[in-house]
């Protein structure tokens, strides 16, 4: 094959790649959306040149969660598997973040490795578990109940390692209160590392994340593999029939939205720099469900809308009162099942794709 | 005289547990083996039934009228839960596990704002006994025998009554059973009422032994998860084995490595069962059997 072939090739490779950002599995096509996305993503850049570090600091907090409910709206909204315990894998990855930075410390870029190899962590996790779920052949609802017992073990085996036994290295487990003063990440530059604490810094790179992560997903989505988990969830007996292997797909879906769960907790430990194991209790398992059941879970934007949008309703509703939070958020759920089953995201875009249609016909 | 101690002490640790688990599960078997509705909402449904009890026996009712109450009041609340959220949600049950979500947290956050962090609770009843210099406490002893009552009440239920026959017949054939003239909604809320009864029992039962908090709920509903999916979708065949199996390996591994390990093997247990048995104990029983 000639270079220029070959060249060809690749670009021509890119290009369906790039197709593949629109199709039947994502809302949202053509100018007019991607104009809209190009413009929300240039207000939410110059966001920190209009508010004080400390309330961009808090938006960086927003975003470390998108992660989390973007894997999840893959597990639950698109492969149909309903997981109650991504919390799991955040805590395992939140935990591994600490452990590895506190052993290895911050120099030449570490931080970054440590962030690497705790996604991996909660990723393979979450494999082993996704493969003794589907090749196990657990279906529907058995799923949410195997996934929540093994992030509530986990916050029980995590609340009893109080004590100078339960050390990995030079890492204190801590028990109930939990590890702290692990190192915030750091980039690794000419004349010094840059140390991202909570602030612009941190902010831009969570958003390039997000925006990479969406983006990825999209495609991936729109690929045959995406359509084979919406098929899994349409039909699974059907998808079997036609000679796909669905346990391997959901297992691999599985793993994927483990890794973005765990994704969100290392970096929520590097936000904190701080992880407890009541990250992995009940309540906290409750959010992410709350989030994307909210937004809409059979759409990536909608979830990652969704998810922006509770969480800063939450915010601004816990200034008022936090212990009126959670049961607005019970209210949320309930009102969300009975009255908008799509979600509410979802429903809005759908209006108003109608009214665009209608006025174009 | 030894031997007899620790065989004792064994025998009350399984029992102990055994009956925490069937009266625990009771309730959940009915609405999930019954129904297929998973009730997320049913540690809140044990809470209720245990505040109940604790604030009418604080008053001065005797303590079994007290669990009775209690039983009552959290199997009206979940009847009414049934006719306003859980009977639009019968073909959809991934939502059904969110709608119950919701209400779990409203009841324990709600509880938490209006009655406060703890409630004073009741004594444990009844004393203990002595056994070769160790003493055990008899009401727990009792509570076995509940257990057991519990098992044997729920089968003359639903196998040798008029109420059991109905509700089997709606729950397998729903539309027969409608074409047959059996009200059909009804049954599915007063099965519901019946199963949120059972949780509420459960709490009036286990109120004298713990801390009144509005997440108590919490420590049932793992270990009553565990038992329903390890016994299966029929309950009958499958939640008393499984309670034993699960009493057995959870007393013996708290006994030696502690109560951790005992919660941990309990999990591994579940993911075991299910990678080996889909059906559960009352699956491979039944394919066994025919």
């Amino acid at each position: 094959m000639s270079v220029s072939e070959s060249a060809t090739l690749s670009r021509s490779r890119t290009r369906s790649l790039l197709a593949r950002l629109e199709g039947p599995q994502t809302m949202g096509r053509g100018p007019g959306f991607w104009g809209g996305a190009a413009l929300a993503v240039a207000a939410a850049a110059a966001y920190p040149l209009m508010a004080d570090a400390w309330t961009v600091g808090n938006a960086a907090y927003f975003l470390i969660w998108t992660f989390m409910a973007m894997g999840l709206g893959v597990v639950w909204g698109y492969a149909g598997a309903l997981s109650f315990g991504q919390t799991a894998f955040f805590g395992l990855a939140g935990y591994a973040y600490g452990v590895i930075t506190l052993n290895l410390g911050a120099a030449y870029g570490l931080t970054l490795l440590a962030l690497v190899l705790a996604v991996a962590i909660g990723g393979l996790f979450a494999l082993v578990i996704g493969y003794f779920m589907f090749y196990g052949r657990i279906q529907g609802v058995f799923i949410g109940i195997v996934t929540l017992s093994v992030t509530l073990v986990l916050e029980t085996f995590m609340a009893q390692t109080a004590g100078p036994q339960w050390r990995i290295g030079e890492a204190r487990l801590n028990g109930f209160n939990g590890m702290s003063g692990m190192p915030p990440l750091t980039l690794p530059w000419i004349g010094g590392d840059i140390v991202l604490y909570p602030g612009p810094s941190l902010y831009y790179l969570l958003l390039g994340l997000v925006v990479v992560c969406y983006l990825g997903l999209r495609i991936m989505l729109n690929s045959p593999f995406g359509n084979v988990l919406v098929a899994i969830r349409e039909n699974p007996h059907r998808v079997g029939m036609l000679g796909y292997d669905v346990r391997l797909y959901q297992t691999l879906a599985f793993a994927i939205g483990g890794a973005f769960a765990a994704l969100s907790g290392a970096l929520y430990t590097a936000w904190g720099q701080y992880i407890t194991p009541s990250s992995m209790g009940l309540t906290s398992a409750a959010l992410p469900i709350v989030w994307v059941a909210v937004g809409g879970r059979r759409d990536i934007t909608a979830t990652l809308i969704g998810t922006i949008v509770v969480l800063a309703g939450f915010q601004s509703l816990t200034i008022y009162g936090s212990q009126y939070a959670l049961v607005v958020m019970g209210a949320l759920l309930l009102l969300t099942v009975l009255v908008a089953p799509q979600g509410l995201i979802i429903g809005a875009m759908t209006l108003l794709g109608r009214i665009f249609k209608s006025r174009k016909s | 005289m030894a031997l007899f101690q620790s065989v004792f002490a064994m025998l009350y640790q399984f029992g102990d547990t055994f009956a925490f688990l069937v009266i625990s599960c009771a309730g959940l078997a009915v609405i999930f083996g019954m129904m297929g509705v998973i009730n997320l909402a049913h540690g809140e449904f044990i809470m209720c039934g245990a505040y109940v009890t604790a604030s009418t026996a604080r008053v001065g009712v005797p303590l079994p009228l007290a669990i009775l109450i209690g039983a009552l009041v959290a199997g009206a609340v979940g009847m009414i839960v049934e006719r306003l959220v859980i009977r639009h949600l019968y073909h959809r049950p991934l939502d059904s596990i969110i709608a119950t979500w919701g209400i779990s947290l409203i009841a324990t956050q709600g509880v938490l704002i209006v009655l406060g962090s703890t409630m004073q609770g009741v004594g444990t009843p009844l004393g203990s006994i002595d056994v070769g210099g160790r003493s055990y406490s008899l009401y727990r002893i009792v509570l076995m025998a509940c257990a057991l009552g519990l098992l044997g009440g729920l089968y003359l239920l639903f196998y040798h009554s008029r109420f059991g026959v109905i509700a089997r017949a709606t729950i397998q054939k729903p539309q027969m059973a409608h074409a047959l003239g059996v009200n059909t909604g009804r049954m599915y809320g007063l099965t519901f009422g019946l199963g949120a009864a059972l949780a509420g029992l459960a709490g009036g039962l286990y109120a004298p032994t713990m801390t009144m908090v509005p997440t108590m709920g919490a420590t049932f509903i793992v270990e009553s998860f565990v038992t329903v999916v390890v016994g299966g979708a029929d309950i009958f065949v499958g939640a008393a084995p499984a309670a034993a199996i699960l009493a057995l390996i959870k007393a013996g591994l708290t006994a030696w490595y502690g109560q951790l390990f005992g919660q941990i093997g309990l999990l591994v247990t579940v993911i075991l069962v299910i990678r080996i048995l889909p059906g559960g104990l009352s699956g491979w029983l039944k394919g066994t059997s025919r």
